[in-house]
């Protein structure tokens, strides 16, 4: 069910959080919204979960305006970046807790959290208490609670960002197969380009309580809006009045027609790709992504000069 | 791995830890158990049949009686009232929370003689707001309340301001409402902590004296309370008189402690799983 914010505003003191947003979330999407930390997107998530009361501005929910509702009415399923586990009860209990409280009849309950426990994997781990869980199956309880009342809305506030690396990237994927067998209209909030750019269909870039663009991942990458959602999202560098992305580079041992003059500062392996951290005549660093093979052709070292030459370039008005 | 780690110590931290341990139960002997000891057997000197005796005293079991009836009230009021504080304290701003924070100690600071001192002539018979309690059980209730206020709010309020205010409003999302996030989220946690600072209050109602002899008055089978009755009884020199009260009163505060220990077992038993 969709999700309509229209000109919603947030003061927190002198610190302006939200500043006239205005976003359509789509029935059925699984969105991101990505920016870096205090750019607003948990606040106004927590704004659409009722958690937090905007200044001014309105939210629908599935078409019905729902500014006034408690969180209580929304039917909004929340889960936390810490997870916000009742430690003092076992898992199924937590799972249970949202259907307990609109009074379900109980083997109602019982069935639709063991239901939940396949669903999140947490097959055998129903009598366990938070404590005896990591945090990869934490947060998995976390959505089965969230999502057992079968709320209109699914919002996660940095899901994974409290997770290892490898715990993480396994939720990534988790959270993506979810969505396709549930199809609840998720939001996320990220400050990982790559998180959203791998899980979301559309992303929301936002930015000092602004929205900078709205896009599919790979229109932001390629078609970025401006100069914030270039250099936000993948990497990007200064070359004059245009942005590159690292891989638009090619350098050669050679001066050439519109090359450049940099030194190599560093040379990292990264498998199939090679990084590497050049200095500009200018003075200005910038990094260049090459595969294994153009390096060693080149012979990549560390004082070595080299011209580059952008294949690629993105102008800004 | 490191369970073997884990198990094995060095040399050195076995004799300190010898050397702690054996300190510590030094220290537990001489000012705890000694003493103990010795009540229960000056108790017990004259057998057990003048124990029970003296120990059901008509004189005795009435300040026993009373001793426990106003502890029992002093705790119930203190569980509510404490734990409501607290949660003001933590939860809510306003003007001048540093001092009403500072002032919930003085009780704890003030020599309890001085609080039934003052107490006596706030609600004594030259009490200047014309409310005279003096001499009656009501003074004794609430001489208790004062200097056991400090309890239930200083156990409770650390528990408060550790719980996660997520979990809070997860509930919410899902569908609690504000008494049903209380009941089911929040009492839970600071149960624990409730009960810690409850016990602590009726231990100390059972047991003060000083804050009670002024104002008490000290009336038998009126106001007299057990410890005003062991002192009694020791000025008088009856001995076994006084220790056979204060073995009663040891065997309440033990019963309460395991009581309250066994509760605090059963509400806690997520944190050992």
């Amino acid at each position: 069910m969709s999700i309509e914010i229209r000109n919603i505003s947030k003061r927190f003191g002198d610190f302006q959080a939200l500043d006239d947003v205005s976003v359509d979330v789509d029935g059925g999407s699984l969105t991101a919204l990505l920016g870096p930390s205090g750019s607003g997107k948990s606040t106004l998530l927590r704004i659409v979960a009722g958690l937090e009361w905007p200044d001014s501005g309105e939210i629908s929910l599935a078409g019905e305006d729902a500014s006034g509702l408690t969180p209580q009415k929304r039917g909004v399923g929340f889960v936390f970046q810490h997870y916000a586990a009742f430690k003092h009860m076992t898992v199924r209990e937590n799972i249970a807790f949202g259907l307990k409280v609109r009074k379900r009849p109980k083997d109602e309950i019982a069935r639709r959290v063991q239901e939940l426990l396949a669903l999140v994997q947490l097959q055998g781990f129903g009598d366990r208490f938070p404590a005896q869980l990591s945090g990869g199956q934490r947060q998995r309880m976390a959505l089965a609670r969230a999502l057992a009342p079968e709320p209109k809305v699914l919002l996660l506030d940095e899901p994974f960002g409290a997770l290892d690396a490898r715990v993480r990237a396994e939720l990534r994927v988790w959270l993506r197969r979810l969505h396709e067998e549930t199809h609840t209209t998720t939001v996320f909030v990220t400050h990982d380009q790559e998180e959203a750019m791998e899980v979301a269909d559309n992303v929301v870039v936002m930015n000092k309580g602004r929205i900078e663009q709205v896009a599919g991942p790979r229109e932001l990458y390629d078609a970025p809006a401006n100069e914030f959602v270039m250099s936000f999202v993948g990497q990007a560098s200064r070359f004059g009045a245009a942005w590159v992305r690292p891989h638009d580079l090619r350098l050669s041992p050679t001066p050439g027609d519109g090359s450049r003059e940099a030194m190599v500062d560093r040379v990292a392996h990264l498998g199939f790709e090679v990084r590497a951290e050049l200095v500009r005549d200018d003075g200005e660093p910038f990094a260049v992504q090459l595969t294994r093979n153009e390096a060693e052709q080149l012979e990549l070292a560390r004082g070595q000069i080299v011209y580059v030459r952008p294949t690629r370039e993105t102008t800004f008005a | 791995m490191s369970l073997t780690r884990s198990k094995r110590t060095r040399p050195s931290e076995g004799a300190a830890g010898a050397l702690s341990l054996g300190f510590t139960t030094a220290f537990l002997s001489v000012i705890v158990i000694l003493p103990i000891a010795a009540l229960v057997w000056a108790s017990r000197k004259d057998g057990l049949h003048q124990f029970w005796a003296v120990a059901t005293a008509p004189e005795a079991v009435s300040a026993l009686k009373l001793s426990l009836g106003t502890a029992v009230i002093v705790a119930v009021v203190n569980a509510v009232l404490g734990t409501i504080t607290a949660w003001v304290l933590v939860r809510d701003e306003f003007r001048g929370k540093r001092v009403v924070n500072s002032v919930i100690d003085l009780p704890f600071a003030l020599p309890t003689i001085v609080a039934g001192l003052t107490l006596l002539a706030l609600y004594g018979p030259a009490s200047p707001v014309g409310v005279n309690v003096g001499f009656t059980r009501t003074a004794i209730v609430l001489a208790l309340l004062f200097v056991t206020l400090p309890f239930v709010v200083r156990t409770v309020q650390p528990v408060l301001l550790e719980l996660d205010r997520e979990t809070e409003e997860a509930a919410r999302s899902l569908g609690a409402s504000e008494l049903r996030v209380f009941r089911s989220i929040v009492l839970p946690n600071i149960l624990p902590g409730i009960l810690s600072g409850t016990v602590l209050a009726f231990a100390r109602a059972v047991g003060e004296i000083g804050a009670l002899v002024l104002i008490s008055g000290n009336l038998p089978f009126k106001t007299e309370v057990a410890s005003v009755y062991v002192f009694n009884r020791i000025q008088s020199g009856d001995e076994t008189g006084a220790a056979a009260v204060a073995v009663v009163m040891l065997l309440i505060s033990f019963a309460m402690l395991l009581a309250i220990g066994g509760i605090r077992f059963l509400v806690t038993r997520h944190e050992r799983a």
